[in-house]
């Protein structure tokens, strides 16, 4: 019972870190909390739906999701976010969240309300785990999301370390007009990561279609979820986002498990409201100074 | 500060009058109980935006949660009334009152938070009571609502949209004397002190905690009696009326209007709801159609409606004001 719990707690917290991850990104080069962040995570999983009930194969159709909510996010930046540079921070939340409903009202009328479901990438069959604490199941595709969500977490860290691009956001977080100074393009670094955040978002939403289905309205509560996780681990804290998703998922599983699964959401904020009131900067946030 | 204030006072009134002649001829306008209907609801979700909006555009706190005020009047006054038999004029007030305490008492941890932290503290805590409100089926009637007692004042029985739109523009109309007075006084200065800088402000010795708590407190007690009001007029309430999507649509009336705008919060309320009603024709179209419009206006408009419209045409109406006055004397 135990094992089971947090393998499905791992399991729902590698999506959120995923999500979470997405919010960060957006929020360290623009200061922008990204409303639509669930939104990709639709987009990833109905266009891979929709794709493999037209008879696609299913990694072409993971390969285009991806590509089709990453060109969402760009058009996103550039269309919205971009010209309304400068607005104060509600402004902008505001704009997200006009995009929200938008692509909700888009996703309705390209696919439909109804709910869908991406097979598994490799089968069915549970796998039987014997462990001291009892045996448990555990579904191909719960490797899948572990694995992805581990590999996608990797790379990122490869990629903001290590490649100039990277560099380049990163520098953008810290002090945009000096990155600018220093002939880094601001408005690319937002295009930039609103496609990265919605490539990751997008991922998530792949690797939880097959365990959670997904329709047009399956992002509100994963991008809300999302956004807790980035704020128990420290608003834009990369290790912060991923410690604060797998934390999320565990608490809401044991929750679910020994205390009332009907509660399982409640769970989940309860936690954030008394993280937020014991450590206000979050798990691994930094402690932030007003300028005056 | 001070003089400008008080030298005010005779043409801060004229706003109010205006408001109160535009609700008085609005009934000519309206043709049939449908429209007095939407403009009952504008009137409503203007009450609520008042007083969020002294949160946001005058004491720049965010509040992701207000719903869960506006539902918990709703419920409070309803559950007062039909399972304690409590009379309605009773219930009413006694519900807001009790929303006001939880306010206070959510208030006093949540907001030393600031910013995004505001938000998300405020948000779970709006998203915990409605998935409460759904889950204790026996009591609230779970997802599917619950029926609520009409308003009565003595054994007089409010019915009908006629009478509810006065009772709900007298509501307003106070609300809003209320929310002017405020921002005119002492109080208000601090609040915008604090929305400008919290540090600067609390090292001119204004106490920032004791401020904020008041107007959260007091914002949330709008939102109550809004959400009591409307559940005694419609009869009945669902948890959708304190969920998250609601306390987005508040906030985005909001700062769609135009924030620290009394007008503008009015504004915002009556055309966000009133829009999704005339877009009802487009059918599939409606939910793009309305997140177009939400994203054109913030982009072009990001200070909302009311603010840029004022600063745009204020030249050309002060001139025709000007030409008027001069014609007179």
């Amino acid at each position: 019972m135990l094992t089971q719990t947090l393998l499905s707690g791992l399991t729902a917290g590698a999506i959120y870190a995923l999500v979470a991850l997405g919010f960060a990104i957006i929020y360290n080069a623009s200061q922008v909390i990204n409303f639509a962040q669930g939104e990709f995570v639709m987009i990833g999983g109905m266009t891979a739906a929709a794709l493999v009930e037209a008879g696609v194969p299913l990694p072409l159709s993971i390969v285009i999701s991806i590509a089709a909510a990453t060109a969402v996010g760009l058009l996103l930046a550039k269309l919205a976010i971009e010209p309304a540079r400068g607005a104060s921070v509600v402004t902008l939340i505001i704009i997200t969240i006009g995009a929200s409903i938008l692509l909700r009202g888009l996703a309705t009328l390209v696919w439909d309300k109804k709910i869908h479901r991406l097979p598994a990438f490799s089968g069915e069959t549970p796998i039987v785990l014997g462990g001291a604490a009892g045996s448990a199941t555990l579904l191909p595709q719960v490797l899948w999301v572990l694995g992805a969500g581990a590999a996608a977490v990797a790379l990122l860290t490869w990629f903001f370390r290590r490649t100039l691009a990277g560099k380049a956001i990163l520098a953008v977080s810290y002090n945009p007009l000096a990155a600018e100074l220093m002939g880094i393009s601001v408005r690319r670094t937002l295009a930039a990561s609103f496609a990265l955040s919605a490539a990751l978002g997008a991922l998530a939403g792949v690797l939880i279609a097959p365990i959670a289905f997904t329709s047009w309205d399956s992002g509100v509560m994963l991008g809300l979820k999302g956004f807790a996780a980035a704020i128990l681990g420290g608003l834009g804290s990369a290790a912060g986002a991923v410690a604060g998703g797998l934390a999320l998922g565990l608490v809401e599983a044991l929750g679910a498990g020994y205390v009332s699964s009907a509660y399982k959401d409640v769970f989940a904020f309860l936690i954030i409201l008394a993280a937020l009131v014991f450590l206000p900067d979050g798990l691994l946030g930094r402690r932030a100074a007003e300028r005056v | 500060m001070a003089s400008s204030a008080a030298a005010r006072p005779s043409g801060s009134r004229k706003p109010l009058l205006a408001l109160a002649a535009v609700l008085a001829a609005a009934p000519l306008a309206l043709a049939n109980n449908y429209t007095y209907e939407v403009a009952i609801l504008v009137g409503l979700n203007a009450l609520a935006c008042v007083g969020l909006n002294l949160l946001i555009g005058y004491a720049g706190q965010i509040s992701l949660g207000h719903a869960a005020f506006f539902g918990l009047g709703a419920y409070g006054s309803a559950l007062l009334a039909s399972r304690y038999g409590w009379p309605t004029l009773v219930s009413l007030p006694t519900a807001v009152a009790a929303v006001g305490l939880l306010a206070w008492a959510i208030g006093r941890p949540i907001l030393r938070l600031k910013g995004h932290y505001l938000a998300m503290a405020t948000l779970g805590f709006g998203i915990i009571v409605s998935i409460v409100l759904s889950i204790e089926d026996g009591i609230t009637g779970g997802p599917d609502g619950m029926p609520v007692p009409p308003l009565k004042i003595a054994a007089w029985t409010l019915a009908g949209e006629r009478t509810w739109y006065w009772l709900i523009a007298a509501a307003l109309l106070a609300a809003v004397w209320l929310a002017r007075n405020l921002v005119d006084s002492p109080h208000g200065r601090a609040l915008r002190a604090l929305h400008g800088s919290e540090t600067a402000a609390a090292a001119l010795g204004v106490d920032a905690a004791r401020h904020k708590l008041f107007v959260f407190v007091l914002s949330a007690l709008f939102a109550a009696t809004a959400g009591a009001l409307a559940a005694h007029y419609s009869g009945f309430i669902t948890p959708a009326s304190a969920s998250f999507l609601r306390s987005i649509e508040l906030v985005t009336m909001v700062v769609f209007g135009g924030m620290a705008s009394t007008f503008g919060a009015i504004v915002g309320a009556a055309v966000l709801t009133t829009l999704p009603q005339l877009l009802t024709v487009l059918k599939e179209y409606e939910m793009v159609v309305l997140g177009a419009v939400l994203m054109a206006t913030m982009i072009f408009m990001p200070r909302g409606i009311v603010p840029t419209l004022a600063s745009a045409l204020g030249p050309t109406l002060e001139k025709a004001f000007a030409a008027t006055r001069g014609k007179r004397f």
